[in-house]
């Protein structure tokens, strides 16, 4: 059977650094396909190559088994493919429905449709089992939901080719289940799935062919089965990875930070929130998609206003703004790090020294910026062609390792991260997963906030679980366990009984 | 990195050619009464211009900036008449009335940037607001006429407009020397960067605990402050203010900030760019007046083009990228 879309020795470089190298690869109907490798090996270039975003440098697309120079988006979407990108491509002024059906709007006449579209919108969207609301801004959204819009963007696109750039990566597991069975639908009418993914469970779930990058080339491939999650972790890496998270091995000494009866008014409310954090002590917060994590977060950071009281080192600490919180020396990592995280037509030095430039004199010290933007290069890994590249050309996951580079270069005694491994591959998780523990052990007190249940209970020392704005329970030590957490994000009453 | 370079030198290869069509076409065009002349009366213009090119770097606009000057210009003369009686026609009279138009101008670009970052109404709209406002002020003040600086103080004052280190005029040494600074500013300090950053993404940079709204007010003010000083040097030139003052200034500063590569939408600075783009503007300007090849008259279209042209070339930069 020929592949509906295949890659043919494709090669691909920005300008002098040819990032692929040789690329053959073929999708067939009715298979999904998982792409793999670290960040940077060149998983986004492919599928923007096989989505008409990008043309190779050499080789060729075919579709069919016929060349297809496709110069354009649009026109392999005319083909029948359709790309969910890594980044987003929604219009935040627009509603939910406006972006699903833009560029291809349901009108009577000249007159726009609208009721027709929010309810073929209300539809696909209650077909993912999410509550967003057809008439919703896209401004007003978390990230989770935002890329669920972009799933039912796409799935409104009577797809034959449907590529899809980490979607899960946005996604807290009620979400990512219903991802799954889309894809499974998907692939029960023959259309030809491809997709990327940093969570290795979830590729053995769905992938029935593995393709393995790294360094753009391929260095494996495997059908279903063939590869256990160990596996592809070598495989990727090129190295044997184990115990990716670090020992909890530092005890809780003075108490750093104490929050009490914190609300948050907003669209997802938080309402009366207490918590404190230790020194060398890492703090979990785990919850569904607005459970009011971020908010909580974002208010302690003096990002939201906010109502109740936060002490910093036993003082009572008025925050109000961002710079109060970088005075007290807290430090807090988006979610977001498109739009409020990196500065993405700026170099990278530029965005690393940000948040910290008043540690560079009054006159910026470009010999110090190089330096800086040297030593974080080799201590986060940031794989970068060069320093003067634009953030915004750097591939998903050397953005996320420059953000976090760059939160640290604030020296902050209590750091809050949202989602920190986002879109990052399981050697680098290692690498932060130690990172963060490193810095519980240089007496600071960290929280992190994440969606992927094992990386809140393989980290933290505690973990507060949050349900509709408020806290649900904690749990510790020995009684961090999966089950416990969900019940307590569920509601469905106190944690189960000690096995 | 090569070719970005060339789009940098764009505007400055515009003024060389400029500059050797001028002298082509006429031999007086060389003549340094006739330079000190062109680049005395740039200096209005670009003092603005430098300020302008910081609010339009951190995403903002100033329309109110050529009437903002004829109101300041007015009530400068009439403190320094109304003070005369009591502290003679002297220098220190004129030293006050030079504070009055910083004070002025600071006080000014402050309402702006207040009623922008702390009433958050759109800088378009409020800049199209006070510029209505100073306009009409100005009338109102001048009765409809002409305010006039008593003619002792004017002789005295004069020197500062027409007089200088050989012919390079103090308008000229100002100008110089507040490009530099502003370029320092914007290249290599913290405000600079800041400016940039907010004009570049907002919400990156309150999230990156920069202080948006002051960073954003202070820009309006000092623009204000560079509308005060450009006001300084006006008034000596013709010693009288009145309604139509400034006109359109607000519009030759913007246009030679873009013309200069600095994007309208904010994110990229470059005031020497726009040093570059009021020297073109000048030139144009002066070379028209020289040569008789075409109409001064045509001089507003010919600017229009190469406003139109600057653009054009600043987004084919954008997508080779
Ligand atoms: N527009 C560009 N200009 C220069 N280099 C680029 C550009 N786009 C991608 N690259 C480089 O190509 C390489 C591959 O990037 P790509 O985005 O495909 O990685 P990826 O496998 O998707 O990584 P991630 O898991 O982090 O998303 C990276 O080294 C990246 O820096
Ligand atoms: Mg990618």
């Amino acid at each position: 059977m020929t592949p509906v879309l295949a890659l043919d020795k494709v090669t691909k470089s920005f300008g002098p650094v040819e990032v692929l190298h040789g690329i053959d690869l073929a999708l067939s109907a009715g298979e999904v396909h998982a792409l793999i490798g670290e960040n940077g090996a060149g998983k986004s270039t492919i599928m923007k190559i096989l989505g008409g975003f990008l043309t190779p440098t050499s080789g060729q697309v075919l579709l069919d088994g016929h060349p297809a120079p496709f110069r354009s988006g649009p026109e392999a979407e005319a083909a029948g493919i359709v790309v969910i990108h890594q980044e987003f491509n929604l219009a935040p002024d627009l509603s939910v429905a406006a972006n699903i059906f833009l560029g291809r709007e349901i009108s009577r006449g000249v007159r726009l449709d609208h009721t027709a579209m929010r309810a073929a919108a209300a539809e696909l969207l209650d077909r993912l089992g999410t509550a967003i609301r057809p008439e919703a801004r896209i401004r007003d959204l978390s990230v989770p939901d935002r890329q669920m819009v972009e799933i039912a963007k796409a799935l409104s696109r009577k797809a034959r080719v449907l590529i899809m750039d980490e979607p899960s990566a946005a996604l807290t597991h009620r979400e990512v289940d219903a991802l799954y069975a889309q894809v499974d639908r998907l692939r029960a009418e023959g259309v030809a799935l491809m997709f990327c993914s940093h969570r290795l469970d979830e590729v053995a779930r769905l992938a029935d062919r593995i393709t393995v990058l790294r360094d753009g080339a391929v260095v494996r491939r495997a059908l279903r089965g063939e590869l256990t999650d160990d596996g592809m972790a070598t495989a990727m890496v090129g190295r044997e990875l184990r115990d990716i998270f670090p020992p909890k091995d530092t005890p809780a000494g003075e108490e750093l930070l104490r929050v009490e009866g914190l609300s948050v008014p907003g669209a997802v409310q938080v309402g009366n929130v207490s918590l404190t954090l230790h020194r060398g002590e890492v703090l979990g917060i785990a919850g569904l998609v607005g459970s009011g994590r971020t908010e909580l977060a974002e208010a302690i950071a003096g990002l939201r206003p906010s109502s109740g009281t936060i002490s910093v080192r036993g003082q009572p600490t008025a925050i109000r703004h961002a710079r109060d919180a970088a005075a007290a020396g807290i430090a807090y990592l988006t979610e977001d790090r498109k739009e409020a995280g990196l500065l993405l037509d700026k170099p990278l030095t530029e965005n690393l020294t940000l948040a910290a430039l008043d540690r560079f004199g009054f006159r910026i010290d470009r010999a110090r910026e190089r330096q800086a933007m040297a030593d974080a290069t080799r201590d986060f890994d940031i794989r970068a062609a060069s320093t003067a590249m634009p953030a915004g050309a750097l591939s998903g996951g050397n953005q996320q390792k420059l953000l976090l580079a760059k939160t640290m270069l604030t020296e902050p005694e209590i750091i809050l991260i949202d989602e920190p491994t986002r879109g990052i591959d399981i050697g680098t998780k290692q690498q932060i997963y130690n990172f963060v523990r490193a810095l519980a052990r240089a007496g600071k007190g960290v929280i992190v906030i994440s969606s992927e249940l094992p990386e809140v209970m393989g980290l933290s020392d505690r973990v507060l679980v949050m349900r509709q704005g408020s806290l649900a329970g904690e749990v510790k030590g020995a009684r961090i366990t999966e089950e416990n957490i969900v019940r307590l994000a569920m509601g469905l009453g106190r944690e189960a009984e000690p096995a | 990195m090569k070719r970005i370079d060339l789009h940098l030198l764009g505007p400055l290869v515009a003024l060389v050619g400029l500059f050797i069509l001028g002298a082509l076409l006429n031999p007086a065009f060389l003549a340094p009464a006739n330079l000190s002349n062109v680049l005395a009366r740039s200096a209005f213009i670009g003092l603005i211009a430098v300020g302008m090119t910081f609010v339009i770097t951190q995403g903002g606009l100033d329309l109110s900036v050529g009437s903002m000057a004829a109101f300041l210009a007015g009530i400068t003369i009439m403190a320094m008449n109304a003070l005369a009686p009591f502290t003679g026609e002297n220098w220190g009279t004129i030293l006050i009335g030079m504070g009055v138009a910083m004070a002025g101008g600071v006080l000014a670009g402050f309402v702006n940037g207040a009623l922008i970052t702390r009433a958050r109404i759109e800088a378009f709209i409020v800049t199209l607001g006070t510029m209505g406002i100073f306009r009409s002020l100005v009338t109102w003040l001048a009765d409809g006429g002409t305010l006039s600086l008593d003619s002792g103080l004017r002789t005295l004052y004069r020197p500062v407009y027409f007089s200088g280190i050989g012919w390079i005029t103090w308008p000229i040494i100002v100008f110089a020397i507040v490009a530099i600074l502003g370029e320092w500013t914007m290249r290599h300090t913290r405000f600079g960067r800041h400016v940039e950053a907010i004009g570049s993404n907002d919400r990156v940079a309150r999230y990156s605990a920069v202080d948006v709204e002051r960073v954003r007010l202070m820009t309006y003010v000092l623009l204000g402050a560079l509308v005060g000083l450009a006001t300084i040097l006006y008034v000596p030139r013709l010693g009288s203010a009145s309604g139509s003052t400034g006109v359109l200034w607000e519009l030759e500063a913007i246009a030679a900030v873009i013309i200069g590569g600095t994007a309208l939408k904010g994110g990229r600075g470059r005031v020497w760019g726009t040093v570059v783009g009021v020297l073109i503007l000048s030139l144009i300007d002066n070379i028209l007046n020289l040569a008789d090849l075409v109409s001064p008259y045509l001089n507003g279209a010919i600017q229009g083009v190469i406003i139109v042209l600057a653009v054009v070339l600043q987004r084919e930069k954008r997508s080779a990228e």
